[in-house]
């Protein structure tokens, strides 16, 4: 058995260069919700020292000396084409497991062992004309370390053109590899326990392979442990195919400028729940609580500072976007307090369920859910885009809504936004 | 985020009491009319509801699914519904929409405006007409490939073609499929 992973290298980038080739071979930044911070990098912009999560106030002087361009994020474009990109990759294997918006492992049961660094340059080639956006291949006999040699294939370790198999290299290649690898780029390795293992003198990828399991898992978890045993080959770690239902569902966002009126904040947390419920429905669950909780910017140390949020049990599971709503309001007008700059607000639902394990409830009347309105409301929105159908509690004008103002046209999701050729 | 503070015992209760969210006013109705306003309050936008005392109209519903009597003598011959996508589209994942300005293709009968499929999957060849890369910019003109010297050439003579020597790269985007044209009303 072998696993691949496959990733698009610098996904968001790679993305906007399809359809404006002007980005191509210059230093290009993607930036998070509200332009703040760095949340993709081209080759060009990384081989400066930008780092991940950089904010971009702090690399104005940079970016005008080595001319990157900024553009905010299009997640309704990069949503488009990482589809396409599963889509052409699920092409070579019935197994497959889509881990995020960007990577994929497939299952290589019952393929020739032989065959796979062929096999992973064809997909490489497949979506780069299909689709237009270049990725990197890793093969492994496990998840693990497919996700490892994914790395090796990115940072040309091992492997060629992009594409490393690690199960054609010998038993001391291997050691010699995994000897110069840090331990913290192995999946699930992150920087406290990276700082933990070195304590225990396991710096490298070698290291950790080659650690007792038993005294990892004594030391840190059965996790770890299976980590272990996966850098030894042992797979341990199955495909997920079918994501499981999430046990909770949040929607929070910063806003574009500072709100004080309890009625704007109001307008951004209705907004925020009928998201956060219709992705509740669409895994056809039920919530039994829900948090909201707001806030003013932390980093602003000289504005008066207030933070707050309350759960609101609900008497009846639901899913119903007006219930819904009607708690999160309730809840809101108990934690706002005048005279603050706030700066974000977010909800949660919890305690969910699926549909069909509602409870009854003894003593509440009978409280109108809306069912039928409320696949009005999904279907007319899957069709015609977010916010076409909504409650007037959500607002018209929204001046909180979060900033992107270098964001690219919506290319292959909406009529008026097509590229155009000449 | 902020911890949560969940209130387990006492206090307010949501739904309990009298809605806080908005003013509220008790009214007086016939009791006749009680389910039919009761209806109206909680139907989807747009539901007519029928006025209480109008007799109820039942009407019969026609379709292939009810089998009641003769058979449709169609229902053998019903195949599929004839869907555009499935004939303009032969690679989904692959498949782009662009928008054509300018007029250099109207020998193609790609006017300003047009929409055009863009096929990423398939391999261009001479005689295609193609989307290329052109100084950063998307071009739509006819691919020449001939006896090794490739040209993208406009379907207009108003417009020069582009040649391309050796070691110059021409990035083509995708093969042209269809042209889809709206006619004006």
């Amino acid at each position: 058995m072998s696993y691949a992973l496959i990733d698009g290298n610098n996904f968001y980038v790679s993305c906007e260069r399809v359809f404006n080739p002007r980005l191509e071979g210059v230093p290009v930044v993607v930036l998070s919700n509200n332009d703040g911070c760095v949340v993709a990098r081209s080759g060009e912009v990384k081989a400066l020292g930008v780092k991940m999560g950089a904010p971009w106030f702090q690399l104005k002087e940079l970016a005008v000396r080595h001319g990157i361009l900024a553009l905010s994020s299009n997640y309704t474009l990069y949503a488009d084409m990482s589809n396409r990109m599963m889509g052409v990759i699920s092409r070579y294997s019935p197994d497959q497991e889509i881990y995020s918006i960007d990577e994929c492992f497939l299952g290589l049961d019952g393929f020739p062992a032989d065959g796979l660094v062929d096999m992973g340059q064809r997909i490489r080639q497949q979506v780069r004309q299909w689709v237009g956006i270049p990725v990197c291949v890793g093969i492994a006999p496990t998840k693990t370390l497919a996700k490892l040699a994914n790395h090796c294939a990115k940072k040309n370790l091992a492997g060629a053109d992009s594409v490393c198999d690690l199960g054609r290299l010998a038993a001391d290649e291997l050691t010699t590899l995994f000897e110069h690898i840090e331990v913290g780029e192995v999946w699930g390795v992150g920087r406290r326990l990276t700082e933990q293992l070195a304590s225990m003198g396991i710096s490298t990828v070698r290291a950790l392979r080659d650690a007792d399991p038993a005294v990892i898992r004594r030391e840190f978890s059965v996790v770890l442990e299976r980590t272990v045993h996966e850098l030894r080959g042992v797979s341990c770690l199955a495909l997920e195919e079918v994501a499981p239902n999430k046990q909770q569902i949040m929607a929070s966002r910063s806003f574009g400028e500072y709100v004080y009126a309890l009625a704007d904040l109001e307008e951004a947390v209705s907004t925020y729940i009928a998201r956060a419920a219709e992705k509740l429905r669409r895994q056809r669950s039920l919530a039994n609580a829900v948090q909201v909780y707001i806030r003013t910017n932390p980093f602003s140390e000289k504005q008066p500072q207030y933070q707050r949020g309350i759960t609101v049990p609900l008497t009846q599971a639901t899913s119903d976007t007006m219930r819904l709503t009607r708690a999160v309001l309730w809840g809101l007008k108990r934690i706002y307090r005048p005279g603050f700059a706030y700066q974000k607000a977010g909800v949660m639902l919890m305690d969910l369920h699926s549909e069909d394990q509602a409870q009854g409830v003894l003593f509440a009347v009978s409280a109108p859910a809306h069912p039928l309105l409320m696949d009005v409301i999904d279907r007319a929105n899957a069709r015609w885009g977010h916010g076409t159908l909504k409650l007037a509690a959500e607002g018209v004008r929204k001046p909180w809504q979060m900033k992107r103002e270098r964001v690219s046209p919506s290319y292959t999701t909406r009529w008026d936004e097509l590229p155009r050729v000449s | 985020m902020a911890e949560p503070n969940t209130p387990r015992h006492g206090g307010p209760r949501p739904g309990a009491g009298r809605p806080s969210s908005e003013p509220t006013k008790v009214i007086r109705l016939p009791l006749r009319l009680i389910p039919a306003v009761q209806a109206l309050a909680t139907a989807p936008l747009g539901t007519q509801v029928p006025r209480p005392d109008a007799a109820r109209l039942t009407l019969p519903m026609f379709g292939h699914k009810v089998r009641a009597g003769f058979p449709s003598p169609a229902d053998d011959y019903v195949e599929a519904f004839l869907d555009l996508n499935e004939h303009l589209i032969e690679h989904k994942d692959a498949t782009f929409f662009v928008q054509a300005t300018g007029d250099s293709m109207t020998g193609a009968g790609i006017q300003e405006g047009n929409l055009l499929v863009v096929d990423r999957a398939l391999e261009a060849r001479h005689g295609d007409i193609v989307i290329a890369v052109i100084d950063g910019d998307l071009t739509v003109k006819r691919l020449e490939k001939l006896r090794g010297k490739i040209r993208l050439v406009a379907e207009n003579p108003a417009y020069a073609p582009i040649e391309f020597t050796d070691g110059q790269e021409l990035t083509i985007w995708g093969v042209v499929t269809s042209v889809i044209q709206r006619i004006k009303r």
